[in-house]
């Protein structure tokens, strides 16, 4: 059974305080679409704008954090610790040029920063992030809200493609070629991670998900976890797969054209992109907005996305860039199978559970006990793949011979 | 130590293949007809000979009446060099054979003298302008060459 | 089935392009993403430089010289003066000779750290192993400073020895260098040699073999890296470079990670230089006096060492007179690049880009 809505910021919630507000006016029926909409408006409102801002602290923090992987200091001069720098950026973007080269596709040129930032955002919307008062607070309660996150994710693809075509611009065009390739390639992956979650909790909807886990899910099945998290840091084109934007080769990739307030809507859904798949790997594999009791629900979930965003970071500072046949050979020949063999692993595990009765009173999830025990073996399988990939697949490859003098040369010197 | 071999040397050497090749020799280097360089070279680096296999740099100088083109050779195996020079006759429309197809070192280089210097490698197969733009008018390391 | 029509197409690589390192640019020929053909642009940093020295005495040359390769000033320096103390035969005290391959070693661990830093970030590690090589390649060139004012552009020295000798406080901190340099190549390694993802990326990509190296005139850490055993401070020893013992690191195929690891284990080298040469330098002039305006009697020379780059050479022919006649420079980045094509030709484009990084151009020599 889903929990009850929180205190005031879902979308049902909203609708009837807007239908109350305006049969106190006096409109009649005929007026109920309006509660609707104005529901929906504040909705997005609030979500715009706190991703917005978010984000906004988000761009400060890594360009920070990432300083200090590369010992400098990274930018403190505007407010306490340089965090009004991203305003100062914005500010400078806003006020820049916003040109539109003559060659390119007008319409849909202005029309693919909308369309990278409104799926973003979108995800925000089914994520059970908890608040201060209500540990499993939402905005709505979709009972399909996984499967509309995989849905909207994958419109990324055709806004970058977008993008890169309408530019006119070889590098541009490259750049999102690379980009439908990478995107289609890795969404599967994805969605494997997702349906080992999906065997495990039973259900689609998002605040199921979280209740189910008694147990976190990344202790259940690192397989999937691992999947999952390699999947989503190629959706987000970070490195070591950011293909698409691969400035050291392509300048900036599908970005390459844009400039002004058109260039800040593609930078700020490509700084989101971190935020909401932290927010995504929390709910689905880190227990939400799950914790002990001293705190409440809200301040775990954004500690659990802090850690995700922390990992994604030193991921993007410290690691080079994969080329591409070998970020498309990950994707099927590795994370394809990997993402199979866990799906069949937990669904084995899931119905041996439930012929020992491991299941819990909802009649869908396990019990910790159990959840306990196929981590146990989970774990040791989990281990063990990444032994025998990374010894005996791997190493072979890369043994260099001992170097030998050429022949050609003779530097006429006794070697002592 | 890299040994300097003399040009008296290696004419010495190219002599009884190339008999009326060389021009002219002193300590320091060897003289080659134009027509003559692309053979002298091929002699030169042949593995089972003289093994000049590594060809250090080409350069030419502007002595107004003429033009000398300075080939320095290493040989890596028995590391030994040599200078080996050809003269042009005329300030128009010099001309040597390119060495690009034995050395393939020489490809850029000839290039560049050709736009520095306008000296014509017949043969070579992509002799453009290099560091000036095509349709620059003369060659400016010429000594005549008013900028 | 029907055939979907393709057909290549053509992407300048440059004049401005973040990896191409300065304004050089690649006319490349793109199927897909894979390479077909491909002609390097050169010339837009072309200053004439060979014509400006044919007005210049001997001694004002010697700062155009630094703005050739100007991330290895010293040298371009130690090349140039030593073709005109060949050209006009003066003598270099010895204590000069040693201070000469003292800053000479630190210049090609400065050039060294910057290619193998740009090196990664054109795989794509955003910078952060180049920030680490630069933070170390600022002690060195806080070392030059104390030599002679410039970090950059040095003009450290004269024909006949160097302009100044070391100050006292010099050697202290060159021993504080040399001795914590080893463990920092360590730190380095561990980012870098053994990374999944560098190996992949690197490990058989761009070959050159030995045999084509040496037709193609490659020099430096490029043809060691091709496993030819060729190195001028050992086959044509120039200072006092016979007096210290140290190896010449070898690749064993030639691809893009043995020039990667080459230059990386040169430095290792270059520190064992610098610390035997601190020990055998005794005190004593640093400098033979010359006349203002050096007149080299009527003639020719040819003198090279072996830079950070490459085999660097100058061809100076001279007609008596207070500027050369003739300046020629062998510069080992534009000779470098002539196997460019072969190499890249048939790899993707994120291998052109490493490929490029690999051969580690400086286009101030290239273009001159």
């Amino acid at each position: 059974m889903a929990p009850t809505p929180a205190l005031f910021i879902s979308f049902e919630s909203l609708q009837i305080f807007f239908a109350g507000l305006i049969e106190l006016i006096g409109f009649g029926e005929s007026f109920k679409w309006l509660a609707t909409l104005l529901a929906g408006i504040s909705i997005s409102f609030l979500i715009i704008n706190v991703m917005v801002m978010a984000t906004a602290f988000y761009t400060w923090f890594e360009r920070r954090m990432i300083a200090r992987f590369q010992v400098r200091r990274g930018p403190n001069r505007n407010g306490p610790f340089g965090m009004l720098q991203p305003f100062a950026d914005v500010l400078k973007l806003i006020m820049k040029e916003d040109t539109i080269p003559d060659e390119a596709d007008k319409p849909v040129f202005t029309l693919a920063p909308i369309a990278l930032l409104a799926p973003t955002l979108m995800i925000m919307i089914v994520i059970p992030f908890g608040t201060f008062i209500d540990d499993q607070a939402f905005l709505s309660n979709l009972n399909i809200g996984i499967l509309f996150i995989v849905g909207v994710t994958s419109v990324n693809s055709i806004a970058i493609f977008m993008a890169g075509w309408a530019s006119r611009n070889k590098y541009a065009i490259l750049g999102s070629m690379r980009g439908a390739a990478m995107l289609i390639s890795y969404e599967i992956p994805m969605a494997l991670g997702i349906t080992s979650v999906l065997i495990l909790s039973g259900s689609l909807a998002m605040t199921e998900i979280v209740s189910s886990q008694s147990v976190w899910f990344i202790l259940v099945m690192p397989m999937g976890f691992f999947v999952f998290m390699a999947a989503s840091t190629a959706e987000m084109s970070r490195t070591p797969f950011d293909q698409i934007e691969a400035e050291s080769e392509l300048g900036s990739g599908y970005n390459t054209e844009y400039s002004g307030i058109k260039f800040a809507v593609l930078f700020l859904a490509e700084f989101m992109a971190p935020l909401v798949t932290a927010a995504v790997v929390t709910t689905l594999f880190l227990g939400g907005s799950r914790g002990f009791d001293f705190l409440p629900g809200g301040i775990w979930f954004a500690l659990k996305m802090f850690i995700i965003i922390f990992v994604l970071l030193w991921f993007r500072s410290t690691w080079p860039r994969l080329r591409i046949d070998q970020i498309m050979g990950f994707a099927w020949k590795t994370l394809f199978g990997l993402g199979l063999f866990n799906i069949f692993l937990v669904a084995l595990e899931f119905s041996l559970a439930d012929q020992f009765g491991g299941l819990a009173s909802d009649k869908v999830s396990l019990t910790p006990k159990y959840m306990l025990i196929i981590g146990a073996i989970n774990w040791i399988i989990t281990i063990a793949i990444i032994l025998i990939m990374a010894n005996v697949v791997g190493r072979k490859k890369y043994t260099r011979p001992e170097p030998t003098p050429s022949p050609l040369a003779n530097m006429g010197i006794k070697e002592s | 130590m890299t040994k300097i071999i003399s040009g008296d040397e290696i004419s010495k050497s190219i002599e009884s293949t190339l008999a009326n090749a060389v021009v002219a020799s002193d300590e320091t280097a060897m003289w080659v007809s134009p027509k003559n360089i692309h053979e002298v070279c091929n002699t030169l680096k042949n593995p089972d000979g003289l093994d000049y296999s590594f060809l250090t740099a080409i350069s030419a100088v502007d002595y107004i009446e003429y033009f000398e083109i300075v080939y320095h050779l290493t040989s890596l195996r028995n590391n030994c060099s040599c200078i080996i020079k050809v003269k042009t006759s005329g300030r128009e429309n010099p001309e040597v054979q390119s060495v690009s197809d034995i050395w393939q070192a020489a490809d850029l280089q000839e290039r560049e003298i050709w736009d520095l210097m306008g000296i014509k490698f017949g043969g070579h197969p992509n002799l453009k302008r290099i560091l000036l733009w095509e349709g620059f008018d003369g060659h400016p390391l010429r000594k005549d060459f008013i900028g | 089935m029907a055939t979907i029509r393709t057909e290549p197409v053509t992407i300048n690589l440059g004049p401005q392009h973040p990896s191409t390192h300065g304004v050089f640019r690649l006319r490349v020929t793109f199927d897909g993403e894979k390479i077909v053909d491909l002609e390097p642009v050169f010339g837009y940093l072309h200053r004439g430089t060979e014509k400006l020295a044919e007005s210049r005495n001997y001694v004002q040359i010697v700062t155009l010289t630094d703005r050739m390769d100007y991330v290895a000033s010293m040298s371009n320096n130690l090349a140039y003066v030593r073709t005109v103390e060949k050209l006009s035969d003066i003598k270099v005290p010895e204590r000069a000779q040693y201070i000469r391959v003292i800053s000479v070693e630190l210049q090609r661990i400065a050039s060294h750290l910057m290619a193998t830093g740009f090196l990664l970030n054109d795989l794509g590690a955003l910078a952060t192993p180049l920030v680490y090589c630069f933070r170390e390649r600022e002690r060195i060139l806080d070392l030059f400073e104390m030599l002679c004012g410039a970090r950059i552009t040095l003009s450290y020295m004269r024909p006949g020895g160097v302009f100044q000798d070391a100050p006292e406080e010099f050697w202290g901190s060159l021993n504080t260098l040399i001795s914590d340099f080893p463990s920092y190549l360590d730190e380095l390694e561990s980012l870098i040699t053994t990374n999944e993802i560098v190996l992949a990326r690197t490990i058989g990509v761009g070959l050159l073999s030995d045999a084509q190296a040496i037709d193609s005139g490659v020099t430096g850490p490029m043809l060691r890296a091709s496993s030819v055993k060729w190195d001028l401070r050992k086959a044509n020893p120039y200072e006092i470079y016979d007096r210290v013992n140290f190896d010449v690191p070898i690749g064993s195929s030639g691809d893009t990670y043995d020039r990667y690891y080459v230059r990386l284990q040169e430095m290792r080298e270059s520190i064992k230089i610098i610390s035997q040469c601190i020990e055998q330098i005794e005190p004593g002039p640093v400098r033979t006096e010359t006349p203002f305006f050096i007149r080299p009697p009527i003639g020719e020379a040819y003198s090279s060492v072996e830079g950070p780059k490459g085999e660097l050479g100058f061809y100076m022919v001279s007609d008596g007179g207070i500027s050369p006649y003739r300046f020629k420079v062998r510069a080992p980045s534009f000779i470098n690049l002539t196997p460019l094509r072969d190499m890249i030709t048939g790899w993707k484009m994120g291998d052109l880009i490493i490929i490029l990084g690999s051969i580690d151009i400086v286009l101030g020599e290239v273009d001159r």
